[in-house]
């Protein structure tokens, strides 16, 4: 019998796919023109990128590099044939002014300070953004970095941060000497007690007295040559810093059973989210000079820093209760059962994760404080914005609106959406170690 | 009954420190510094350059202050103030005096107890318009839009004079010069008022200043100068008569070139003499150098030399003398004798 | 009878203050409230004396003082001799103005945006992932200060309107024009109008509503009303008879009908502008600060509120689409019926805190010279009376009870939304 088999034995070679449907003809048809109301989409979009395109690029490609003033501007555009309003931006105003607009007035020999402290800033935060990958002991430079950075930025004798951090020293030295003599409460109320004691009456004799025996010092710089960038990242990252701590003890006084902590939490909170910034920026220009004991007087971008420090505070607080809402009730029942007290339960379980929780939630404040920064224009600060309008007020440059604007625009933009996708990996790491 | 003792000792405490300060001479001397407020930037009175170095007319006048007081025109921090924050500025003691372009008025002197030391420019509000409007008198604005700069008299007078002739218009307040600027160039705006100083000045600048005029009408006066605090006339004093000081030595002839030679020994004119301090003891009695009208207006020349280098015809900003000349030349500058 | 296991009786003791957990939380408390009131006390008592040391007295008499100035966009009757309080009433109109405007606008764009950049189409996925970032990484200051830039550099001037053969001329028929110093469109006018209806008498808030406008938002409610009675009784007798019947033109009449008659009792025309003089004249008209400002918070808040929708879609998973699908329902009423509900109640809650957010961020309206709450009470009338902390106190007493309500309404819908878990 014949072998008759209609089945086949072997296997077809595999052919490729039509044309239609790989490399980039098939990804366009099934991206860009899977349909007749996607066609028309498509080619609606693709005419808005080049109309706008169309009106941009000449106007940001103009050879005005090397003009001192717009009047120069204007002439180059003029020999070229370009006549107008829109015919060319005129970048000698970035190449005159991109320093003052990065530092301000801080003076000139001492650029390194602020370059030295914006690169240490990734030191110190590198044990919360790259926690696996750094040794567990460089927290301790995260903890001092602070008040490195203020003494860095407005130099000074050095006795000066090292006095405030003793402070910290001294209150935890009395916590423990009192908590092992009496109680953890009473240990917990002396060493604030203590530490108020120092900073307010012992610490200007001890740090003058160390100042004239022992003059090591950066010179100082007046806080009011700070501007430009170099303003708005100082404000934002101190704000920041100091709004930690006093985020989360409103962040525990809120969840707290104590209904008048709570409360004045509470009341703290809501009034502070309640209100715009810039009304709190006219009460730091305006009123708290009046606030406090009369003769007492900070320059006002201190007093800007302190009002911003409380604005993040709020929302601080309500992004770490966020974090301490987000943690598993089995956590708090875990520490109880465990026989741990209040704080000991907070300082052990629960706050490291609630604060692990929280870091994308603390970028995010960050960024909005940092864009908010552009307010302090507004009261007569020489932010970038600020600065803007003294640029424009230079006779050279009267006259300059969209070169500085985008400038500013764009520089914004590079540092926001640097840390915008930061927090969004972050985010993504913090999802999978659950 | 436990709170109101804890108050008084906080009272006690607060009036303390209240008593502590001193004059605020002595503080600017203790400090080294003058702290001087001024515009966060108006073309020929006060910018920044890119050195951030402050220019301009009002900036010079804390410069000569500061030479008087402390020998040293550039021991001066401007403080950059808005219309919000210069008056807090000055009486929270943020800053020592303020050279911002502010008019003395009634209210500012007797209800905000301020001290205004004189003047140092004579303004008046004026309006801009494009030559193409064919407009040739404020009274035949009605209906138009004008831009304002607020944080200043301007507003008020601007009212008050539409209410006066009783003609419509729209106001459109902003800021800053810059921006009024942009919308009045833009057609954003028919009229821009402002000081008309700050016309003049805004006018220099555009492309092609022939095709705006400043309108006839002044609608106000508006003396500007700079001002203290209430209360501590001592530095009041200093103040004051460093600006005389610029103003009688234009009058004098005194200037930046021959100061030198003048107050190297005493010359024939008993007042230069005096002032230059080679005769009698004018600076002991303000509590400065002898030679403290010497450094000021060594610092950056009299009132003449400022005016020229500053908002002078041959600067940007071109304005003339006008009623800023000498009270010899038909202006309103007369300085006090120095005796 | 006494039980031995009654706890001996202790007398109370200092050290219990803080050992015994019965009395800790009250000792804690009063310590709190002492330290609390302390500082307030040491606040105030800075104040006075600081504003003694100054000659001045807290009072707010400045209020009813005529304020002086000119707004130029105002909702209600104000001229230069009003009261200061009259002006901060004005600016208070101005920033809820804003505010509506903005929120409405935020939402339709913000939720279009969010839809689209879910698009399979590469192209405008990615033009809206450009623009999420774009507005969402540089400052609104910033926006407001260049979109009113752009709109004063590129609109006409009214003078481009003048002359025989005009530089501009007016959109939609000769109906709107736009300038560089604001949009002016037609205005409803009715030749037998009802009148206005006089609030608050001659006091400094008084202000007039119109009859026309109550009357006609009355019918039109109305009609609403009455078409969704027919709809409950259309799905009725479909539940009954499995028959629809038609409807729509009925729904559609009751409530346009009655609207026209009403229009038409009333004497309705529409008035234009007109270029006379300087400026058009007639018409409504909205200030380009107000447009500047008004497009900068909605563009700002939109590239937000695309995040939040498109989160909140993002959030329903898969399966319940694939579900629908598989009960036979269309995409767009997938998109309805399933989706969209259960998205909402996670995009609400974010939703609303953008709003608050938006209102607060009106407050930048004074740098395009917008005349809001900060720019009449917070602005010109603290820089004329000096009066710092009157003004500033209470301006931000009127921003917290906007925010407060706003608040109050977010609490109220996530109470109604929650799941109830079991």
């Amino acid at each position: 019998m014949a072998d008759l088999s209609y089945v086949r034995t072997e296997m077809l070679a595999e052919r490729a796919p039509p044309a239609t449907s790989v490399g980039f003809v098939g990804w366009a048809r099934a991206n860009l023109f899977s349909g007749p109301f996607n066609s028309i989409l498509t080619i609606i979009s693709l005419l808005f990128i080049f109309m706008v395109l169309k009106g941009l690029l000449p106007w940001v490609f103009s050879p005005t590099w090397s003009a001192t003033s717009l009047a120069e501007c204007r002439e180059i555009l003029h020999e070229m044939g370009r006549e107008g309003h829109f015919s060319g931006a005129c970048w000698g105003v970035i190449r005159e002014r991109w320093v003052q607009l990065f530092f301000g007035f801080y003076p000139t020999e001492h650029y390194w300070r602020p370059i030295v402290v914006f690169i240490l800033l990734f030191v110190a935060l590198a044990p919360v953004l790259f926690a696996e990958r750094v040794p567990k002991k460089l927290i301790w430079f995260s903890a001092v970095y602070p008040f490195l950075m203020i003494w860095m930025l407005w130099g000074g004798a050095i006795w000066s941060p090292l006095a405030a951090m003793a402070g910290f020293v001294i209150a935890y030295y009395v916590y423990k000497a009192v908590s092992v003599a009496a109680s953890e409460v009473l240990g917990l109320i002396a060493s604030v007690a203590a530490a108020i004691i120092w900073w307010l009456f012992l610490m200007g004799p001890v740090v003058s007295g160390l100042s004239s025996i022992l003059p090591i010092g950066l010179e100082a710089v007046n806080s009011r040559n700070f501007g430009g960038f170099l303003l708005s990242i100082t404000i934002g990252v101190i704000a920041i810093g100091f709004s930690l701590p006093i985020g989360i003890v409103l962040a525990l006084g809120r969840q707290s059973d104590l209904p008048l902590v709570k409360y004045i939490c509470v009341g703290f909170i809501e009034f502070i989210r309640g209100v715009p910034l810039i009304t709190l920026l006219f009460v730091a220009s305006t009123l708290l000079n009046i606030f406090l004991p009369p003769g007492t007087n900070f320059d006002i971008i201190l007093r800007v820093i302190i009002m911003a420090t409380l604005f993040s505070a709020a929302y601080m607080a309500e992004t770490i209760r966020g974090g301490l809402a987000a943690l598993p009730k089995g956590q708090y029942e875990g520490a109880d059962s465990l026989g741990l007290n209040y704080w000991q339960s907070q300082r052990l379980i629960i706050m490291p994760q609630a604060l692990k929780i929280s870091i994308p939630g603390i970028v995010g404040n960050f960024i909005g404080l940092f864009k908010d920064t552009v307010l302090v224009s507004i009261i007569g600060l020489l932010d970038p914005l600020g600065l803007s309008t003294a640029i424009r007020a230079d006779a050279a440059w009267n006259g300059i609106v969209w070169e500085l604007y985008g400038f500013i625009a764009l520089i914004f933009f590079i540092f926001c959406f640097g840390m915008s996708r930061y927090s969004m990996y972050l985010e993504r790491k913090l999802k999978t170690s659950h | 009954m436990k709170k109101t003792v804890f108050f008084g000792a906080l009272t006690v405490a607060g009036l303390a420190a209240g008593v502590a300060a001193a004059g605020t001479l002595d503080d600017v001397k203790a400090r080294g510094k003058l702290n001087c407020g001024v515009t966060t930037g108006l073309v020929g009175f006060a910018a920044p350059d890119a050195n951030g170095e402050w220019d301009g007319f009002d900036a010079s006048v804390c410069r000569a202050v500061a030479a008087a007081v402390l020998g040293d025109p550039q021991a001066v921090e401007f403080v950059p103030t808005t219309g919000k924050t210069r008056f807090t500025a000055l009486a929270s003691g943020e800053i020592d005096m303020l050279a911002r372009n502010t008019t003395w008025t009634f209210s500012r002197d007797v209800d905000l107890k301020f001290e205004f030391v004189g003047v140092n420019y004579y303004d008046g509000q004026g309006f801009m318009v494009p030559k193409d409007l064919g407009v040739s008198s404020a009274k035949e604005l009605d209906g138009a839009t004008v831009c304002i700069q607020t944080g200043t008299t301007t507003e008020l007078n601007l009212a008050d004079f539409f209410r006066a002739n009783n003609i419509s218009y729209e106001p459109v307040p902003i800021e800053t010069n810059a921006e009024a600027q942009q919308q009045y160039l833009a057609g954003a705006c028919d009229v821009y008022t402002t000081d008309a100083s700050g016309l003049a000045a805004t006018r220099a600048s555009f492309e092609d200043p022939a095709g705006h005029v400043l309108l006839p009408e002044i609608i106000s006066k508006e003396p500007l100068g700079p001002l203290v605090r209430h209360g501590d006339n001592e530095w009041g004093d200093v103040v004051r008569w460093t600006l005389n000081a610029l103003i009688s030595a234009e009058e004098l002839g005194v200037t930046s070139a021959n100061i030198a030679d003048m107050a190297a020994a005493a010359g024939n004119n008993p007042e230069i003499n005096r002032m230059m301090g080679t005769e009698g003891n004018l600076g002991e009695m303000l509590g400065l150098d002898a030679d403290w009208a010497v450094k000021a207006v060594s610092a950056g020349g009299n009132y003449g030399e400022l005016f020229e280098k500053n908002i002078g015809e041959n600067t940007p900003v071109g304005l003339a003398r006008g009623l800023n000349g000498q009270w010899t030349d038909g202006g309103l500058l007369y300085s006090p004798p120095f005796r | 009878m006494t039980t031995l296991t009654d706890p001996p009786r202790e007398s109370f003791r200092l050290s219990m203050l803080i050992y015994d957990t019965r009395y800790r939380s009250i000792t804690f408390q009063i310590i709190a409230l002492i330290a609390f009131l302390t500082l307030i006390g040491w606040i105030i008592n800075n104040t006075a004396q600081n504003l003694a040391d100054l000659g001045k007295e807290p009072s707010f008499r400045f209020l009813s003082e005529p304020a002086g100035y000119d707004i130029n966009q105002r909702l209600i009757d104000y001229t230069s001799q009003s009261t200061h309080l009259r002006a901060a009433f004005v600016g208070l109109l101005n920033t809820l103005l804003v505010a509506v405007m903005g929120c409405a606008l935020a939402t339709v764009l913000g939720v279009f945006i969010g839809v689209l950049r879910l698009s399979k189409n590469w192209v405008v996925s990615r033009i809206m992932t450009v623009y999420v970032e774009m507005f969402r990484n540089v400052p609104v200051l910033l926006w407001i200060v260049l979109i009113m830039a752009i709109m004063i550099e590129t609109l006409p001037a009214p003078r481009a309107f003048k002359g025989d053969s005009p530089d501009a001329t007016m959109k939609l028929f000769d109906t709107i024009a736009l300038t560089n110093r604001g949009a002016y469109a037609p205005e409803p006018l009715f030749t037998r109008s009802l009148g206005d209806l006089h609030l608050f008498g001659q006091s400094s808030l008084n202000f007039n509503i119109s009859l026309d406008l109550l009357v006609l938002l009355v019918v039109f409610f109305g009609g609403l009303f009455v078409s969704r009675k027919i709809k409950t009784r259309a799905d009725k007798i479909q539940e009954s008879t499995g028959e629809r019947p038609t409807t729509w033109y009925l729904r559609l009449g009751v409530v346009v009908v009655p609207i026209i008659i009403v229009l038409i009792a009333l004497g309705f025309h529409l008035g234009y502008p007109e270029l006379k003089g300087f400026n058009f004249k007639g018409g409504t008209y909205m200030r380009n600060s107000l447009i500047a400002l008004w497009l900068a918070l909605s563009l700002y808040t939109a590239a937000f509120i695309a995040e939040i929708v498109r989160a909140g879609i993002l959030a329903i998973s898969h399966g319940q689409t694939e579900a629908a699908g598989a009960l036979g329902l269309r995409p767009g009423r997938i998109m309805n019926l399933v989706v969209l509900p259960q998205a909402l109640r996670i995009i609400i809650p974010p939703l609303i805190s953008q709003y608050l957010n938006l209102t607060k961020n009106s407050s930048l309206a004074i740098a395009v010279g917008y005349m809001d709450i900060t720019g009449t009470l917070g602005g010109i009338t603290l820089n004329q009376t000096g009066r710092e902390l009157e003004t500033l106190l209470l301006l931000m007493l009127i921003y917290l009870c906007i925010s407060l309500s706003i608040s109050m309404v977010m609490n109220w819908y996530n109470k109604r939304v929650a799941l109830v878990e079991r």
